[in-house]
Order: structure tokens, then sequence, then C-alpha cells
């Protein structure tokens, strides 16, 4: 037991005296957190539009600035014949235009029915739908405000409720993304390089030559990162909770335990990495793409996986940001509890045991 | 009973094409609380040979034992007991130097106040360092440090692979002064060494070439086996002096030895018949003296024996 304390203690040594390295550890996921929850969202807000108003009366004035005042639309520009609608495309300012023909609100008076044109700038298909459904809502409620005294035979009203983020914030999906990401990086890619950096400094050879067995050496490196994992756990949570507004709704003891299993199923990878190659650099390599590309593109949290053809979904299931970016979303947003997830903490557990014994086992007790 | 047994030892690198052939069957004996040199040139399989009897690498053939124990079966017990210091500097540079010491006492399940009086020696010459780190430290002080950590849980065979390597003339001395106070303990030392000058310094040594021991004697036998006449000639312009000499009829090797050239006479020459032979040929006043061989003139002969020159 004293060996193996001395060992966390000079892993510890190791960490704390590259202060770099320590601070970028500890950095990163603030940062991460803060780039996502500020600069890179998906949520579409102060949109550009121009308005093409034929009729000029009440009814458009009244739709033209309940557009404007929303937050999602900045009205940009008037137009005033269709040949500049082309135009303003083009100039790249404008994301849509609304287009009203003349006497929209006589025929409204007068026919009940009148209509109103939707031009979007669907060079990005996403924004250019989401555009059009919010510029399509708000044309509906002013509908709905006009009618409201009106008995009109046969409406299907749609009732919309966003269950577990009413907001539709992208923060509530990127926290447990960002938290997936951020263990893994710290856990597998600081761990992969740390048995290799002892193979590459010669200090291994030494450890081979000593009473200390393998298992203790691999447990005891994968210490250190632990607690800081748990460091990095417990400042994502302050910042989404505070900064981000994102709830926890489940039990955070819970959240903790699914997190740190997580961690250790990354940690077990890294020791894995490393305990199959010879230089830090081979290890960083493999770690990037064996285990940052996979989590970034199949853990959906960027890509929905039920979109993805069948391979990629098998492939999908054995990624560990997978199943843990399920269960944070699961726990942290809908607050459900184990019994939720308790598939899912199962084979994060499974992968866990399965990796440490093949870490172990692959752990070279010699030289070659 | 011998503390290091080496019988038939065999290693090889690579697979199928290009195999590089590290020992080709080496064996020796090392007896308890022996100062024991492996002399020879860089690849000529020291370190191999030294990895296998430390239990890192398996041999290919042939067995080896350390005090006792068998280094493929037993390769627990003897990384208990034996202390090693490979060739590269292999502790922790961000750990300072008490923390190395006290790192490796504890991995070995001592103390450094336990076996202090081992070390004391050594490491008072570094103590007044001991809060820099093991990477600020110059060689001499890396090295030092390096052996307090091999010895500070009392092995009872010591494997030092080139631990002179890279180092200064004045700590060389030392770690040799070292080195024989250490065997006072009755700790077996093995120590490798490329350089030649060390050998005289051993209690026997082996001179290892090409994966192969060319000979295990005291520096003394090594010395005494050489029995050819040998001298030292030295003239103003050397390059000729080599050639002319070369083709002496009486000349069995000659070669560039620091300022002078060492020949190699055949049995019935001597240094008059290579003055002679040399004033024959415009040397006016060629430097010619009988000397007694060292070492490396040893080291050369068995290589031209063995066919490596």
């Amino acid at each position: 037991m004293k060996q193996f304390l001395s060992f966390v203690k000079k892993e510890f040594h190791h960490i704390g005296r590259d202060k770099r390295t320590l601070f970028i550890l500890l950095g990163m996921p603030i940062m991460q957190i803060l780039i996502f929850g500020f600069a890179l969202t998906n949520e579409v807000k102060n949109s550009q539009i121009a308005i093409f108003d034929q009729s000029n009366d009440l009814a458009t004035q009244t739709l033209r600035s309940e557009l404007d005042a929303s937050r999602y639309f900045d009205i940009a520009q008037d137009l005033h014949s269709y040949q500049e609608i082309e135009g303003a495309f083009k100039k790249g300012k404008i994301k849509l235009a609304v287009i009203f023909p003349e006497n929209f609100a006589n025929h409204l008076n007068h026919f009940n029915t009148a209509q109103v044109q939707l031009i979007a700038d669907a060079s990005d298909p996403n924004v250019a739908n989401t555009l059009t459904n919010y510029a399509t809502a708000i044309i509906m409620d002013y509908q709905d405000r006009i009618t409201n005294n009106r008995q009109l035979p046969y409406t299907i009203k749609t009732e919309m409720r966003m269950l577990y983020n009413p907001q539709l914030k992208g923060a509530y999906s990127f926290v447990p993304g960002v938290m997936a990401m951020v263990l893994m990086l710290v856990c597998t890619l600081m761990t992969a390089i740390t048995i290799v950096r002892e193979k590459e400094l010669g200090t291994m050879e030494i450890m081979l030559v000593s009473p200390m067995q393998p298992f203790k050496i691999v447990v005891a490196k994968a210490v250190p990162y632990l607690l800081l994992s748990v460091v990095n756990i417990t400042s994502i949570l302050l910042l989404s909770v505070f900064v981000l507004d994102v709830p926890i709704n489940g039990s955070l003891l819970l959240l903790i335990f699914e997190s740190i299993l997580y961690t250790l199923t990354c940690l077990a990878f890294g020791l894995f990495i490393s305990t199959k190659t010879d230089s830090q650099q081979t290890a960083m390599f493999i770690a990037l793409t064996g285990m940052f590309l996979p989590t970034i593109m199949l853990s959906g949290f960027m890509f929905p996986i039920e979109n993805m053809p069948l391979p990629l979904r098998i492939i999908s299931n054995i990624v560990p940001a997978k199943w843990f970016y399920y269960i944070v979303k699961e726990v942290m947003i809908k607050g459900l509890g184990i019994a939720a997830v308790w598939k899912e903490t199962l084979v994060l557990t499974g992968m866990l045991l399965f990796l440490l014994v093949l870490s172990i086992r692959s752990f070279k007790i010699r030289l070659a | 009973m011998y503390s290091v047994i080496a019988n038939n030892l065999k290693k090889q690198y690579g697979k199928k094409k290009d195999v590089v052939t590290a020992l080709k069957g080496i064996s020796f004996e090392v007896e308890q609380g022996e100062l024991f040199g492996i002399i020879g040139p860089d690849g000529a399989g020291k370190t191999s040979l030294f990895r296998i009897l430390t239990t890192l690498l398996l041999p290919d053939g042939g067995t080896a034992s350390v005090d006792g124990l068998d280094v493929v079966k037993d390769f627990k017990a003897i990384r208990q007991r034996v202390g090693y210091m490979p060739g590269r500097f292999s502790l922790y540079q961000d750990l300072t130097i008490e923390e190395n010491l006290d790192f490796f006492a504890t991995i070995f399940n001592t103390t450094v106040k336990e076996n202090y009086d081992l070390i004391k020696d050594i490491y008072s010459q570094i103590e007044p360092f001991k809060d820099r780190r093991a990477g600020k430290l110059s060689g001499g002080m890396k090295q030092k440090l390096a052996l307090s950590c091999a010895l500070i849980h009392k092995p009872s065979v010591l494997f030092l692979d080139e631990p002179t390597t890279g180092v200064d003339a004045v700590s060389r001395k030392e770690f040799w002064e070292m080195l024989r106070s250490l065997k006072k303990q009755g700790i077996t030392i093995l120590v490798s060494t490329p350089y030649m000058d060390e050998a005289s310094l051993c209690d026997r040594v082996a001179l290892i070439q090409n994966g192969e021991i060319l000979s295990v004697n005291s520096p003394e036998g090594v010395i005494n086996s050489f029995r050819q006449p040998l001298v030292a000639v030295k003239d103003s312009n050397m390059l000729q002096l080599l050639n002319d000499l070369q083709n002496f009829e009486g000349v069995q090797n000659a070669y560039p030895f620091g300022e002078y050239h060492h020949v190699v006479l055949k049995d019935g020459y001597s240094a008059n018949t290579v003055s002679d032979f040399l004033q024959q040929h415009n040397y006016h006043q060629p430097d010619v003296k009988t000397i007694r061989a060292d070492i490396e003139d040893c080291f050369i002969a068995l290589m031209k024996v063995s066919g490596e020159l």
C-alpha cells in the first residue's frame, strides 16, 4: 500500500510540476463550456430579413412590426420590386424575404383568405427551415388573434409543449456533450501518454526491475487523473447551472456517480492504449482518432445517431461517450433516476471492466 | 557459490529477413562479492546481456541465474533483490533528488533511513542539492543519484550498464572509487564499459565483441596472456610510418595508439630490428621502445584472432 501511495504521490508531482499542461487540463472544460454557451450555438437569433410590402395596409403593417419585434428577426431592408429580391439574397445580407401581395387586408377581410410568401435562403437548409417556421408561427399568431371572436367551422389547433427544455436552449444538449468530450480528452489522452512517457524516458526500465506489481503501476497512474476529472466535472456543472441556466433536474449524486464511471472507462481506455504503444506520439494519435473523433461524431451530441446508416449505428454502441451522453441527458435534463438509466450504466461498467482487465493483462512485464 | 551465472546465452532481434544477433552464446560466472567488468565497444551486446540478467528481456537460448534464481522463471524474486542502473539516465527528471530517492526506497519496501549507511558516501556528495530537480543536475551528479537509487534497497547484485559513459574524467575516477568501497560491503557488482582503461579497476573482466566473449580473466591475467613482443614507434610522418611498418615482415599487427603506433611483432623480432628496418627506410631518428601491453592491446589482439579485424 505504501508503494502504491508513493507512486500516486509521484504522479501528482508529475502533473503539478507541468504547470502548462495542468492549466490546459483544468482550463479546457471552462473554455469549452463558455465557447459552446456563448459563441457556438445553433439557435437562430436576429436574422436579417427583407420585406416587400405591396399592400401597405393595416394588416401588413401589424405583421411587419410583429416580425420586427420578435427576437428572431431584424428587418434590414424594404424591397420595392420582385427584381430586388434576388439581388438582396445575392448580397448575402438577408436570410428570408417576406412578400405581401397587393390588397392583403382587403382579401383577408372579404374573402377570408390572404396569401403571404416566404422566400428563404436554403443554402443552409436547417436555418432556412427554422426561419420559415418562426415566421409562420408569428403569422399564425396574428391570424389567431383576428379570428378569435369568430367561430370557424373546422379547425385543428396544435398545442405544443416543449418538455424538459421549454425555451429550446442549445445548452441543454451541449452541456452533456461537452462533459462527455472533456472527460474523454482529459482521461484518455493524458493517461495514454503517461505510461508511454515512462517507457520513452527509460524510467519504466527501472520500474520493471522492482517489486512493484504491474496492476499497481497501472492503477496508480489513473488515480490523479480521476481526481482531476472530478474537479472538471464540478466546474462544468457549476458553470452550466450558474452561467448557462441549465438546471440539474435529477439527483446530483447519481450524476456524479455516472460521471465517475465514465471517467474510469476513459482512463482504462487510455491506459490500454499506453500499454500497447511505444511512443507518446503514437499514443496521442491513437487516442485522438480512436476516441476523440468517435466521441464527437458518434455520441449523438453533434449528429443524431437515429439518422445514421446501420453500420454506423452499430459502431456507435462501442463508443462510451454515446452511453454517457444519454445518461447525462436523462438524469440532468429530464430528472430521471437510476431506474431509467440502469441499462446504460451496466454497459459502461462492462466496458470499464473489460478495458481494465485488458490493460492490466497487456501490461508488458518485460521490455520486449 | 556463484552470484551470476550465464550459460550459453543467445539473443536475436528482428524477424526472419533482418535478424540482428546480439548475443551468440555467452557464458561466464561471477563470484559473490566480485567486481566484474564487461568490456566491449558499442554494439557488442553489453546492454542486451544486462537486460537478460535483470529479467527485462527473455533469452532466445541458454540459461542464466542471479543469486541462484533463474532469470526466466524466478523473475519476480530477482526483481526484489537486484539493483539496476540502465545506461541512460532513467530517474524522474521532474522530481528532486530527495523525492527520487524516497520514491525508489518506498518502491523497494524500505526507507532511506534504513539503508543510509550504504549510500552515505555517495549520497552525502549530492545531499546539499537535495531540493534540486534531477533534470537540472550535472552528469556526474545524475550518476551519483542513479547509483544511490539503485543501491537504496541493499541489493545483493548490482548491475551497472555503462555508468561512466558521458561522464568527465574526474567523476569517472570517483565513481570507480565508490564501486571499490561498495565491493567491501559484499555486494556483487557487474559493470559494463566501453573504456578499456577502466578494465584494470575490476577484479575480473570479460572482453566482449559482436556478441561473443573473447576472454574472461583478471586484468593482470589478460595482460600476461599477451606474449608477443610489443613496441611503440613514433616519428614525424606518422601516416607514412604506419604504412611502412605494415609492410615489415616482422610485424604481426600495427595500429595507431595515441601519439605512438603500437606494433605487435612476431616472435624473434624486437625493438632493435624495427629500428634497423626503419633506418633502412630513411627514418633518421625513429623513436622505438619496447612496452608492456595494456588491456587495449590485448583486446585488439583478441579481436584479430577471432577474425574481427
